[in-house]
């Protein structure tokens, strides 16, 4: 852990600010301290908006709160449905879901992952790893790939398109549909739509196959850079079935130090405040949250696709646990806390959703027509865990006897890195930017390494849309010496 | 008696009419979609959405509550009425808290139906964002103030119909609201039933069954088949909600 997150003497140093940082969804800023000698003290990843949404759904029916909690992202919104309501199905009293309805929600689920490590990966990172961080910014988004490598665009955006309509045909919509509502699903899938997913899975696998490959090529043209860059050595948490197979949709939880030895396995998610705190700082609006027992300073914790491929035993597809095997290998023997690892870690995932997809649209289940559970009576409390695209995410609900929700607690993927964020860009900012006259290039360098982790502040922020970049260079006496914008 | 003196003129094509009829009952028995909100032809017609303002002979007229007369040509879709029905629609939006993406109305809610219908695209006017708490106190049933309109379906229903006189309107003008008829203002505390006609006549989000909601499927909902206009259309000569 570096000792950057507060400078000792902040007076008298200069202050760059990245704000917004760009290809992110969601208003996140970061800002950088340095001397005279552009020497970095201070690196901090803010999130600078206030949602509120823990607060503004107390008072709601529970049964909406799904509904509503999944405009906290236009990303994954079906993550946050599914999670909201796997928390509602406690509290209205269902019991096991119908397999056809679990199935579903898994086929939803996956097809959400698909689509979002395809958007992460393509639209938002590649351009950056394909052209390089200091490439020419005008040519440094998706419109460039297409235009200097059309068939991998091609490849990435079709792919996403048909994580995409996994969600219409279940959730009715591509974004913020329903389908899912406690106690099961609302529609059976038909057997035209079901037809239909399948003719194209195939395809879909393939890709993601390549998309692994293409990975692996990047790395090899730079193995130390990209096992190097934005490194953080941290704790990693992921959700494992009963066998210790990842298991994005449903699991206890398991978490593993830095060096892969245990922490603790197969914590019933319901009592997850027993082994996590949350901390808040007066610098930013995210929280962060610890492993209880190892305390703030060593028990913060790195979630999503480079901790789940490294905390979980096997990924139970074949082609993804043979990717999963090459990956670990690249370790030696040792986990891998390099940022740029995510994206390889996250499309050996989306490999891993693809074929889960094609088991799933395979199973006869699966068009079923008993969706709903049995009901039985209702409980004031409810707890939904699932592997979002980005890492774990908690949904912690409380119900008053008029089925009104009385409390939330929201731990995103997003607030579950948000230590190891800042730790890698402080790794970065060290190394490639202290002492050096700062670019544009050069603070791409930062937005890089939170783009691996997360292009999606959302869950905790405020804005989509066109994201303009501006830095302003300050003199140590407030003086603007220069100004840099793109977007 | 000759056509023209059962027949109204409706956008320039003629709409027969039974003695006793509204312009409105006239008009949607024949297949000529007015907008409205607040009628409902189980219920006496009292006038209050102005939705249905049509002009007749040159005068405006709510066409809910004017009976059909021969030798009344009457305007319903020209550019200045759809504008002004629109405008209505987006002060009902402001006045309240109508929040469609989490609303579990959505899809089957008339207030929604017609802002499309009057293609609003924006509040336009500066939201109030009103205080009001929902009332939750009954075992099945769950009043959102928020997403009242003041239609008074439900106060014409549960007292026409269910004989309770459960709720009722009260104050006047900006100030205006319903109440629950019990000591404690709470539903939970009045004998109102599941079963009352008065639980299923609202036309929005406000007076909702507990514990069901979203259980229609996105392209399943009523106006995910048709346009409000559409089903107006297509019901015609039926009772149309």
């Amino acid at each position: 852990m570096l000792n950057l997150e507060t400078a000792q003497s902040p007076q008298k140093l200069r202050r760059v600010a990245i704000e917004p940082v760009s290809r992110v969804e969601g208003h996140g800023k970061v800002t950088i301290l340095l001397d005279a000698e552009n020497r970095i003290h201070q690196v901090r990843l803010h999130i600078v908006e206030f949602r509120g949404f823990e607060v503004f759904i107390q008072g709601r029916p529970y049964w909406e709160v799904p509904i509503a909690v999944q405009r906290l992202c236009g990303i994954c919104p079906v993550s946050h449905l599914i999670a909201a309501t796997k928390a509602m199905d406690v509290i209205a009293g269902f019991g096991p879901l119908t397999p056809t309805a679990e199935k579903l929600r898994r086929l939803l689920h996956y097809g959400q992952i698909v689509q979002s490590h395809a958007l992460h990966f393509f639209h938002l990172s590649s351009p950056d790893l394909l052209f390089g961080f200091e490439s020419e910014v005008a040519k440094r988004n998706i419109i460039g790939v297409a235009a200097a490598f059309p068939d991998l665009a091609k490849q990435g955006v079709l792919t996403r398109k048909f994580g995409q309509e996994i969600i219409a045909h279940i959730a009715g919509k591509r974004i913020h549909g329903t389908g899912v509502i406690p106690g099961g699903v609302n529609k059976p899938l038909s057997v035209a739509d079901r037809d239909s997913m399948r003719a194209g899975i195939d395809q879909i696998v393939d890709w993601s196959k390549a998309a692994v490959g293409l990975v692996i090529q990047l790395h090899e043209t730079n193995p130390d850079f990209y096992r190097t860059f934005g490194e953080s050595r941290a704790n990693m948490m992921g959700l494992v079935d009963r066998r210790g197979a990842l298991d994005f949709y449903h699991g206890g939880l398991r978490a593993r130090d830095a060096d892969g030895g245990p922490i603790f396995d197969q914590i019933d998610y319901a009592t997850y405040r027993n082994v996590l705190q949350e901390d808040v700082k007066n610098w930013s609006y995210m929280k962060f949250p610890h492993i209880k027992t190892l305390g703030a300073d060593k028990g913060w914790y790195r979630v999503g696709p480079l901790a789940r491929v490294q905390v979980c035993d096997v990924m139970p597809t074949p082609l993804a646990e043979a990717e999963r095997r090459t990956f670990l290998n690249a370790g030696g023997g040792k986990p891998l806390h390099g940022a740029l690892m995510y994206h390889w870690a996250r499309m050996i995932e989306m490999l891993h959703s693809a074929e889960l997809a094609r088991e799933l649209l395979d199973d006869p289940d699966i068009v079923g027509t008993d969706l709903m559970a049995d009901k039985g009576p209702r409980r004031e409390e409810g707890v939904g865990v699932i592997e979002a695209p980005r890492g774990t995410l908690f949904h912690h609900y409380r119900a008053d006897d008029n089925d009104l929700v009385s409390y939330c607690n929201l731990i995103v993927s997003t607030t579950n890195n948000n230590q190891a964020m800042n730790e890698s860009i402080r790794a970065v900012a060290s190394r490639y930017l202290s002492g050096r006259e700062l670019t544009e290039g050069l603070l791409n360098h930062i937005e890089v390494a939170i783009r691996a982790y997360d292009p999606c502040l959302s869950c905790a922020t405020h804005a989509l849309g066109q994201m303009p970049l501006e830095v302003d260079l300050i003199d140590a006496d407030g003086t603007l010496v220069s100004r840099a914008r793109k977007g | 008696m000759s056509g023209t003196e059962t027949a109204i003129v409706v956008d320039e094509i003629p709409v027969p009419f039974k003695p006793g009829q509204t312009i409105l009952e006239a008009a949607l028995e024949a297949g000529v979609y007015i907008p409205h909100l607040c009628a409902h032809p189980e219920f006496a017609p009292h006038g209050s959405c102005k939705l249905c303002t049509v002009i007749v002979n040159g005068r405006n007229a709510s066409a809910c509550t004017l009976k059909a007369a021969a030798g009344q040509e009457i305007e319903v879709d020209t550019p200045d009425l759809h504008a002004y029905r629109r405008t209505l629609v987006q002060m009902l939006f402001v006045e309240g808290n109508h929040f469609c993406p989490g609303c579990e109305k959505s899809g089957n809610c008339q207030l929604q139906a017609l802002a499309y219908d009057s293609e609003m695209m924006t509040p336009h006017f500066v939201e109030f964002y009103p205080h009001r708490p929902v009332d939750a106190s009954h075992p099945d049933v769950l009043i959102d103030f928020n997403r009242c309109i003041q239609c008074e379906l439900c106060v014409r229903a549960s007292r026409d119909v269910d004989g309770k006189s459960i709720f009722a309107l009260v104050g006047r003008g900006m100030a205006s609201h319903i109440v629950v008829n019990s000591p404690s203002g709470k539903l939970g505390d009045t004998n109102f039933s599941v079963a009352d006609k008065a639980a299923h006549v609202c036309p929005v989000g406000a007076i909702l069954i507990k514990r069901v909601g979203y259980a229609v499927p996105i392209g399943e909902r009523r106006y995910d088949l048709e346009a409000i206009s559409e089903e107006a259309s297509r019901c015609a000569g039926e009772e149309v909600r």
